[in-house]
């Protein structure tokens, strides 16, 4: 690409811009450079952020829940009404990383019969009508019952474009982590507030596409207030290298997320938008619900930076 | 040669062969490189080997028994002895892990002990030491053993724990492990979590592995001492392992000893009706680690079942995992069934009421003495008394108490 767009995601020009094909269909795929190699979607969608301004607005929301065709609607409009990147969770029986809400949302999916090749059917279904770039949120025992090489490929034809693996350092995961590159996804590392300045460093340079910076200790959630070192942290992290560094772990109100996209090039709600679906997951208008509320998020990181 | 290797494991990334490693999120990955580091210096500390031991002396009541079980060896035509870690204060053999773990909180300057329990033997050993230790204790424990294990919930409020009750899941033990990992993913700094097995990231399979090792090093005298050789075989249950392990290891290198390891064969042999996880499990990762993990073919952990709460737990520790495919330990299944004959034949044969979980061990006795020739010298772990399943037990064969 030459020259950066400036994005408006969900609105027809852009969707054009960004080689989505109106008709939808399993063509779409990443853009491509002038080199001819292909650009990952989420790498695309921070390079035209940052040339108009902006911050990254993520929305999480677990895969399934309340099962696989709502999870396709909801994606299709928060994409709409301005989400930057989605990040898909793939339902695990055991989330330890996670708070209620979450853990809740993965038993709500697994009763819903959610397995891991729905996941990535869902996954296509989406591809075919938006081009929001895909991400999944994953512990990896789904993925290495799946198999590496094959859930690589699958996700990578299913149209996803990276996956951040919870409980899967970078030292433990080598050949995991190689084999989802070498497939195209890029491969996202956390960081945590008790992460010491070499890790750190390593993180940075082992993530792809961005790096999710866990801004407080604990499990994901919804928190009244944001912690009082984000700034601090999130500059030591940048310092390193100019990965986007995106923020999330119990950002739940607008202001939160305007405030945290002041020191993040991205904010990343997932609890909060769960706690909705939770609320609303018999109601036939939960896409509409879901991504009016991410709507509103993504307009809060929006604004703040332009 | 693969049982000399054997004796240096885990690697320095906390490895058996393909088994253990460090599977948590970022968050933990400082503290258990500082619990690594802090359990490393320990072993080069006189002072605290010192005060370790001399608390299992003094306060513990090591060393435990090797008792010589007359009758049962009369039966089998074996010498039969028995471990006695049921004779340790606390009754079972999960005290060794907590003093050692406790000293270690001390050193790391953390006042909070959290812990997971099951069977309640590991969470009433962890109140002990934080009681002895001057430290606060939570223990997480499913709703379901509590309902179980109602004595041993009594007595750690009375040792002054706080016993949270964990209604997720399937409310055992794989559920109370997830609880107490997220209390300590949130309070990691002011927080050590004393892990009750030989399982989980490393270095907790090593360190439990090492606390518990004592068992088998006390075992390895007693046996040169009464017979003047090694025995021919080790009989131990395996839940998360540690009472195993901790027999096993310091006999690693006697190749001639054979390991034996009952896992809970429940009531039946579907997933989710036993805890067997050599005997239907799959390589994969769980709760921080590599191993066996009974689990569907998406990755999604099944639920359990043992009679014994102390075994209802849906992996194992990764040395166990390792041994087993390197053939240094064989393991088989012992039904519920199995496991109340051995609870009942060690009692009326020994005066000995062993834990539901060491029953397990007595229960393979008839199938594992066929493994072994006239007068072979064989060990069993009674790795924990059996007055906290008395209840239970009525209750399983349908007496009113």
């Amino acid at each position: 690409m030459s020259k950066a767009k400036i994005r408006k995601s969900g609105s027809p020009e852009v969707r054009e811009s960004l080689g989505v094909r109106k008709s939808g269909g399993p063509e779409v795929r990443n853009s491509v450079t002038s080199s001819g190699k292909t650009e990952n979607r989420i790498t695309r969608c921070f390079s035209d952020l940052r040339a108009a301004g902006k911050k990254a607005f993520i929305a999480y929301l677990c895969a399934g829940d309340p099962d696989l065709d709502a999870t396709v609607e909801i994606v299709v409009a928060m994409a709409e009404q301005g989400v930057d990147i989605i990040e898909l969770g793939i339902p695990y029986s055991d989330p330890m990383a996670d708070g209620p809400a979450n853990q809740a949302a993965c038993e709500r999916a697994l009763a819903s019969g959610t397995t891991v090749r729905g996941v990535l059917d869902a996954a296509r279904r989406i591809r075919e009508r938006t081009n929001v770039p895909l991400l999944f949120f994953t512990y990896v025992s789904p993925v290495m019952a799946y198999g590496i090489e094959r859930f690589a490929k699958d996700a990578i034809a299913a149209g996803v474009d990276g996956l951040l693996p919870l409980d899967l350092p970078p030292e433990e995961g080598a050949e995991f982590l190689s084999t989802m590159r070498a497939a195209g996804l890029a491969t996202i590392c956390l960081s945590a507030p008790t992460t010491p300045p070499a890790r750190r460093k390593m993180l940075m340079r082992e993530s792809r596409g961005f790096l999710y910076y866990v801004c407080r200790l604990g499990v994901t959630g919804e928190r009244a207030t944001l912690p009082a070192d984000l700034g601090k942290q999130v500059a030591a992290l940048k310092r390193v290298n100019d990965v986007p560094v995106c923020i999330g772990f119990g950002i739940s109100s607008p202001e939160q997320a305007a405030l945290a996209a002041i020191h993040g090039d991205g904010v990343i709600v997932g609890s909060h938008l769960v706690r909705l679906i939770e609320k609303h997951g018999k109601d036939k208008n939960i896409a509409q619900i879901v991504a009016a509320r991410a709507g509103v998020l993504a307009a809060a990181v929006h604004k703040e930076h332009h | 040669m693969a049982a000399a290797r054997a004796v240096n494991l885990p690697d320095a990334a906390g490895r058996f062969g393909r088994y253990g490693g460090r599977y948590v999120p970022e968050t933990l990955i400082p503290a258990l490189d500082e619990i690594t580091a802090a359990y490393q210096a320990t072993k080069r500390d006189p002072t605290f080997k010192k005060a370790f031991f001399e608390l299992l002396h003094d306060y513990v009541g090591r060393p435990t028994p090797l008792t010589y079980a007359a009758k049962l060896s009369d039966r089998y035509k074996r010498k039969i002895y028995l471990k006695r870690e049921d004779l340790n204060h606390t009754g079972a053999h999960k005290i060794n892990n907590a003093i050692g773990q406790g000293l270690l909180a001390l050193r790391l300057k953390k006042k909070r002990i959290i812990a997971e329990t099951g069977a309640g033997q590991h969470g009433v050993a962890t109140a002990t030491a934080c009681a002895l230790l001057g430290l606060k204790c939570h223990i997480y424990m499913g709703t379901e053993d509590m309902r179980r294990q109602q004595p041993n919930v009594f007595r750690m409020r009375l040792l002054g724990a706080e016993v949270i009750g964990v209604t997720s899941g399937t409310c055992t033990l794989k559920d109370a492990v997830n609880e107490a990992l997220r209390d300590w993913v949130t309070n990691v700094e002011s927080t050590h979590y004393i892990l009750g097995s030989a399982l989980g990231p490393h270095p907790f399979p090593m360190m439990v592995r090492d606390f518990q090792s004592v068992i088998g090093r006390e075992a390895r005298k007693q046996i040169l001492k009464k017979e003047g050789r090694l025995p021919d075989l080790l009989l131990a249950c395996v839940g998360g392992g540690s009472n195993s392990i901790g027999l096993f290891h310091p006999f690693l290198r006697d190749t001639s000893v054979r390991f034996i390891g009952a896992e809970a064969g429940g009531r039946g042999s579907a997933l989710g009706e036993h805890a067997a996880r050599f005997d239907g499990g799959t390589f994969g990762v769980f709760q921080g680690m590599a191993s066996y993990v009974l689990q569907n073919t998406d990755g999604q952990v099944m639920g359990t079942h043992s009679v014994s709460a102390g075994l209802d737990y849906a992996s194992v520790g990764p040395e166990h995992a390792w041994m087993r495919d390197t053939k240094r330990a064989e393991y088989i299944r012992c039904s519920d069934d199995q496991a109340l004959a051995g609870l009942h034949l060690l009692s009326e044969s020994e005066g000995i009421i062993p834990a539901l979980e060491s029953a397990h061990a007595i229960g393979v006795l008839p199938e594992v003495v066929k493994k072994t020739q006239n007068g072979a010298i064989i060990i069993i772990n009674v790795s924990g008394r059996g007055d906290k399943d008395v209840a239970e037990v009525a209750r399983f064969e349908g007496v009113k108490l």
